[in-house]
């Protein structure tokens, strides 16, 4: 029973939402698809059987409607994991996640919370085009009064869920197109995790790469390639976009005393530029070399493979970026 | 007027710096007195002057000055002060200087022209330790002055600054660089031959046990001694071995200056000279030993224990190799080697018995001499550990 276990990205997701269901009889699950279809991204497949269509409810294509009702049910006491199919999508909803799922316990005094998860596919990478790729979490952390978790691991994936649902206020969880494929081991010893600290995934000397999903396994490949020439790479997976953990990004750097930041989001205004700022607010005496950054190129994700490939951040502009700050040795 | 100049503290030294003056203008000098100290990759050295007469003008502190470059004026009895000339010490240590020791002599950056590249960490640690960061060289990216460039900068004019009962001894860094400099050279150059022999060590240890049981701690003897007497003295018998090879021809030396291979910790090694070996006695020898290991590794050598070798020793001492098969240090044309002294089944007297018995090498250039000489060599180092007592 203790030995690692192996599972997918979606298996864990999933896991995650059976678990919850079966623990808590106010939890349900709300958004397109997600019953009779299993899911856009089959995470809940076989749930409809499994829990019936009280708890795993289809809804019209109507985000900011359902999204409602989901802020509405938490308020009157159900724990909703509301999913919305893709984060561009998400922007139908917006009116509801900020004025007020975000909102309204501070505009309550606290007489009210609104415990309320919702789920979204971002990200790029599945030749799925400009209205299904892009990565707007950096956006969503703009925002007081919300949580940002963005699991790029299948640990993250599979215990992430329980921690947002049991958080009084709410929780936006991205999860990444292209991982829901993605296997990794999962420790039976980790039953739960917190939604607050980023974690250090490789330790280094050279240079920090601070990074979330997708870009998480970019930047261990990397670091591996890196290290073959020499140069050791830290690289520290955020896990929240918000609260956003600069003490754990900061002690890395006083490390390395060189960072890169990866991140899917476009560059402009992005969640790598907040940390940038914070860097320069915070520790820019630690630095011993400008900071780096790499993010997707500022156009909407092409449908092309080639040209997709291209607009993402890809190992080789990573190790490029990690290169151009570390002086070579010797 | 006569020119004081950089000397050459080893084929290995293309550069030295000046750190401290121990004379001003208008100060006597006389051959051997100690003027100047030098800073090169062996550490910061006491350079010697050999000239008579009266300090005129001195270079200017730290600056970076070739092999050859003018360091003083000296005026020789009876001469009048000069008019300054093209290659006075000043104008010649300007030119190096400014190319080769800006932390010495800042250049003027003008706001707005060049914009020096500092890394903020570099720039604080700079600030901390009272360094100038625009005028270092930049490693990093870009060609900013990063940390590191700061820190070793720091530790560079830790010999300027620091007083000289303290002064830092070497750089390793540099140590190294030399060492490979003079080491590739030498096997580049220097068609090298070996010869090996065991010597029955018996005798001398014998004599030496016998010795140190009779005398207080600090007048007893380590067994470098008399392995460095032996030396010495059967270079009396083959001169061949003893001097330079200069100008595609041997030339013998006048005086047998043993150069005695030091390793210093942290790495690298040094040879200084131990002057006249052949006529010291043994406990002059096993003072002078001490006192060279004390400053080569703390700093304090003489310019002068760095030019004159005319042959090297390299002793492992009790917890070396068996045999070492030494590289000649250029111009030199041989180094001894002195392996552990070891017990070993050793035929004497027609039976087999435990002896002490040292392994004693040599590698000859085999431009200046043959095997045969290098033999004879090995058979003289033979003879007198047979013989200790005349030592």
């Amino acid at each position: 029973m203790n030995t690692p276990q192996r599972m997918s990205y979606r298996e864990a997701c999933k896991q995650a939402i059976r678990d919850a269901l079966a623990a808590d009889p106010r939890t349900f699950v709300m958004g397109e698809d997600v019953g009779k279809y299993g899911g856009c991204y089959a995470v809940t497949k076989g749930l409809l059987e499994e829990f019936g269509p009280q708890r795993i409810v289809d809804t019209p294509l109507a985000e900011n409607g359902f999204t409602g009702i989901g802020v509405g049910a938490a308020l009157a006491g159900l724990r909703p994991i509301v999913e919305i199919m893709t984060c561009n999508f998400s922007l139908l909803a917006l009116d509801q996640i900020m004025n007020n799922a975000a909102t309204l316990s501070h505009m309550t005094g606290g007489q009210f919370a609104v415990p309320l998860v919702i789920r979204m596919a971002t990200g790029g990478g599945r030749q799925l085009a400009a209205q299904h790729s892009h990565s707007l979490e950096g956006w969503y952390a703009h925002i007081p009064g919300l949580k940002v978790a963005v699991p790029g691991t299948v640990e993250d994936a599979r215990h992430m869920l329980a921690a947002a649902l049991a958080d009084p206020n709410p929780v936006l969880i991205f999860e990444h197109v292209v991982l829901y494929n993605a296997e990794g081991e999962l420790d039976p010893s980790v039953r739960a995790v917190d939604l607050e600290h980023a974690k250090l995934r490789r330790p280094g000397r050279d240079a920090t790469l601070v990074t979330y999903g997708n870009s998480l396994p970019k930047c261990l490949l990397a670091a591996e390639r890196l290290a073959a020439d020499g140069i050791e790479a830290e690289v520290v997976d955020l896990r929240m976009l918000r609260p956003l953990d600069m003490p754990t990004v900061l002690d890395s750097l006083r490390r390395t005393r060189r960072l890169v930041v990866v991140d899917e989001g476009w560059k402009s205004g992005s969640i790598s530029a907040e940390i940038a700022a914070r860097v320069a607010e915070e520790a820019l005496y630690e630095l011993d070399a400008p900071v780096g950054r790499v993010c997707s190129r500022e156009v909407p994700v092409p449908y092309a493979a080639h040209m997709e490939e291209l607009a993402l951040p890809s190992v080789e502009r990573i190790v490029d970026a990690v290169r151009a700050i570390v002086p070579r040795r010797g | 007027m006569a020119d004081f100049t950089m000397p050459s503290l080893g084929a290995d030294m293309e550069t030295g710096k000046v750190v401290e003056w121990l004379v001003k203008p208008g100060d006597r000098v006389k051959p051997g007195d100690v003027v100047a100290v030098v800073e090169t990759h062996k550490g910061a050295i006491d350079v010697e002057c050999f000239l008579d007469g009266v300090i005129d003008e001195l270079a200017p502190l730290g600056a970076e000055l070739p092999v050859g470059a003018v360091l003083a004026m000296v005026r020789r009895a009876g001469e009048a002060p000069a008019e300054p000339k093209a290659s006075h010490p000043a104008a010649v240590a300007k030119v190096v200087g400014a190319a080769a020791a800006p932390a010495a002599a800042p250049p003027v950056v003008l706001p707005g022209l060049t914009r020096v590249k500092v890394s903020p960490a570099a720039r604080q640690r700079a600030a901390a330790l009272g360094i100038e960061a625009d005028v270092l060289r930049g490693s990093g990216a870009d060609g900013a002055v990063t940390l590191a460039d700061v820190e070793q900068a720091a530790s560079r004019s830790a010999a300027l600054s620091t007083p000289r009962t303290a002064r830092r001894g070497f750089d390793p860094a540099l140590m190294r660089q030399a060492i490979a400099a003079a080491m590739a050279r030498s096997k580049r150059e220097i068609p090298h031959y070996y010869l090996s022999a065991t010597v029955d060590f018996g005798a001398a240890q014998a004599w030496l046990d016998d010795h140190n049981a009779t005398h207080e701690p600090l007048e007893r003897l380590l067994p470098a001694t008399l392995l460095l007497k032996a030396c010495a003295k059967a270079l009396t018998e083959v001169p061949q071995l003893n001097g330079f090879w200069r100008d595609d021809a041997f030339q013998p030396a006048a005086a047998i200056h043993i150069g005695w291979a030091i390793s210093l910790r942290g790495g690298g090694l040094v040879a200084p000279a131990i002057h006249d070996a052949d006529r010291k006695t043994l406990p002059e020898l096993m003072a002078a030993l001490r006192d060279l290991v004390q400053r080569a590794r703390a700093g304090g050598l003489r310019s002068s224990e760095l030019t004159d070798p005319t042959l090297t020793v390299t002793s492992l001492g009790e917890r070396g190799a068996e045999s070492v098969f030494g590289v000649i240090y250029p111009p030199q044309v041989a180094i001894v080697g002195f392996g552990r002294v070891v017990v070993r089944p050793w035929v004497c007297g027609g039976a087999v018995l435990p002896r002490p018995v040292v392994a004693v090498t040599l590698a000859a250039d085999h431009r200046a001499s043959d095997g045969h000489v290098g033999g004879q060599l090995l058979a003289a180092i033979d003879r007198a550990l047979q013989d200790p007592a005349t030592l």
